[in-house]
């Protein structure tokens, strides 16, 4: 059975459309992400299935219980928020052990409990603290610990990792995929960064305008995005324009080619066969990145392409007069966004 | 910022005159409740604290304390229960006419008190029906004194924001458990100032306490304005003023306290 089920939910704030006629379905034990730019509806989802927000129309289900009236503390999900939103006076341990204390869990059980959640997050050093005394990571860590303390058979996540630094973040999602892989239980992360969601997820929702404009793994994600919008949010992509569509004998429409998919060949060679487009450019930009080469080139007409090579790779220099190519296979074909 | 030494000692004698202004008079009714002649002529020429012992055995005065505390008191309390309540259905839910609440709740305490007075004494003597006694000057009272308990929760639950209370929800609590656990806890020092401002105005109130208040009822300040001009109760009207004053110290001492333990 899924674990969430969300049938044509519409949410209203006024007149502002959050969320237009949404279905999904998020299984039983998959870390699931939510993809998409500010104001695209994906924490507003969230808030839906916590409970926060009510829809203005379509149901909510949680392992095929119809919650859409219930409060969130009639829910079986738990929340770790994008402020960590700790109580701010009582110490972590009370704060880990609220959930059981308001379940009339007694004192000793609740405060076992909750030393075995700090200890899974190794804070257990720090229960005696208030949150002010700890650093964001290990507040972000206590917020983690509180909400696992309850046991969820779902744990919603909003943006948990935003407010961390580069390293102790990308350290954070492999912990939080281990964790998640350990405890079985379903994980709804909430992120706009497309390489957190590819990192982490099993299946990733890809947002925008309050619509899921694809839903699959991160590699259907990236390998096939479904339309504009997801080409160009996840990952760096280039449009192909009209006139190498109609040139390349190409059904008319909207293309796109990842940049690692451009090889280089000789400006005489830039003929373009069957299997592939080539165009002649000019190198313009020239970056080293340590394990790739990122370039710039510029078509006679005036487009822009990125090119990603490895960093083993020669390539030509700034100013060279070159050609690119890809293959035919390697180009995705595009619907329009939705919502739009 | 280092001010110029002609401003800093400019500055010094201004604050030195406002201060004078202020409590200089405070000084002169301390000394008046220990001035040896009855009729307080200026300045003193014997010291006594015949004064001290008679207000201490004064019943009208004694009476009058007690009165103005148990009104105070009952104020107060309902004054922070009910601004309570309207202040959470103000910051944490959205409904019809939630701006034309807020304004009327707060405007009591603009409104001139002869207007409230008037306002509430045909309200309970006409429409009502019923005798001024405590119980209407208690009513009264809390008009004015929601408006401090309101106004200092309000601000608080603004800046303390929801999450907490949503984080409270999610992890199972109802809506009493998460006002007792989460809530009043980080307001409590707020209502407590917004408490004691209450029971500060209702403790000197007299324009709506004199419209509101049953005949056989004398608080405080009704005593002192019947007593004030009475030969031979003027020094002991100075001294219940010296008390007064002693007593308001207390409650700025713990306000203050409690505010400097809020910031850690």
């Amino acid at each position: 059975m899924d674990a969430i089920t969300i049938s044509s939910v519409t949410k209203k704030f006024g007149s502002f459309l959050a969320i237009d006629d949404l279905n999904m379905s998020i299984r039983d034990g998959e870390f699931f992400s939510m993809l998409g730019p500010s104001g695209s509806g994906k924490t507003t989802t969230l808030r839906l299935i916590a409970g926060f927000e009510k829809p203005t129309s379509g149901t909510i289900a949680l392992h095929g219980e119809d919650v859409t009236r219930k409060a969130p503390f009639e829910r079986d999900v738990n929340t770790v928020f994008q402020d960590y939103a700790l109580f701010p006076h009582v110490t972590c341990l009370d704060n880990v052990a609220y959930g059981l204390r308001v379940r009339g869990v007694p004192k000793a059980a609740r405060y076992k409990r909750a030393h075995e959640m700090l200890d899974l997050v190794q804070l257990d050093a720090k229960a005696g603290n208030k949150p002010s005394q700890l650093s964001g990571g290990q507040q972000q860590r206590v917020a983690l610990a509180r909400a696992l303390a309850l046991k969820p058979k779902v744990l919603l996540l909003d943006e948990p990792l935003s407010a961390l630094d580069m390293k102790l973040r990308q350290q954070m999602q492999v912990e939080l995929k281990h964790l998640q892989r350990e405890l079985g239980i379903t994980f709804v992360f909430v992120t706009h960064d497309q390489q957190e969601a590819m990192v982490m997820s099993d299946r990733i929702a890809v947002f925008n305008k309050g619509r899921v404009q694809q839903m699959g793994t991160p590699s259907e994600i990236y390998d096939r995005p479904a339309n504009m919008f997801v080409a160009s949010f996840v990952g760096t992509t280039n449009f192909i324009p009209e006139s190498v569509v109609s040139k390349n004998g190409m059904e008319s429409g909207h293309y796109s080619i990842r940049p690692e998919h451009i090889l280089f060949s000789s400006p005489s060679a830039s003929i373009s066969d069957k299997e592939h487009v080539s165009i002649p450019v000019t190198v313009f930009d020239s970056t080293y990145l340590g394990t790739e080469y990122r370039l710039l080139v510029r078509t006679g007409k005036g487009t822009t392409f990125t090119v990603v090579r490895p960093a083993d790779e020669v390539v030509p220099e700034r100013g060279s007069q070159v050609a690119i190519r890809w293959r035919k296979d390697d180009q995705v074909r595009l619907a329009s966004v939705k919502g739009e | 910022m280092e001010l110029r030494r002609g401003t800093k000692i400019m500055f010094g004698v201004a604050s030195v005159i406002v201060l004078m202004f202020i409590y200089i008079p405070l000084m002169v009714v301390a000394l008046n409740s220990i001035n040896g002649d009855a009729s307080l002529t200026w300045p003193i020429r014997s010291v006594t604290l015949e004064w001290w012992v008679r207000a201490f055995h004064s019943q009208g005065a004694l009476q009058a304390v007690s009165t103005s505390l148990e009104v105070a008191a009952a104020a107060t309390v309902c004054a922070l229960v009910l601004g309570t309540l309207c202040a959470l259905a103000l910051q944490r839910y959205e409904f019809f006419g939630k701006s034309a609440i807020s304004l009327l709740v707060v405007l009591p305490i603009a409104l001139p008190g002869i207007v409230t007075g008037i306002a509430l004494n045909n309200a309970f003597t006409t429409m009502v029906g019923i005798r001024l006694s405590m119980f209407t000057l208690v009513v009264a009272h809390v008009t004015f004194c929601i408006v401090t308990v309101y106004n200092n929760a309000f601000a608080r639950l603004g800046q303390l924001g929801e999450h907490a209370e949503e984080a409270s929800s999610d992890l199972g609590a109802g809506v009493w458990d998460t006002f007792r656990l989460v809530t009043f806890p980080r307001i409590k020092s707020a209502l407590f100032a917004g408490g004691l401002l209450a029971f500060a105005l209702s403790f000197d109130e007299i324009v709506v306490t004199t419209f509101t208040a049953g005949q056989d009822i004398t608080t405080l300040p009704i005593w002192i304005m019947n007593n004030m001009f009475r030969p031979h109760q003027a020094p002991i009207v100075a001294v219940v003023a010296v008390v007064m004053v002693l007593v308001s110290l207390i409650p700025l001492w713990i306000s203050q306290r409690i505010s400097a333990e809020d910031e850690d």
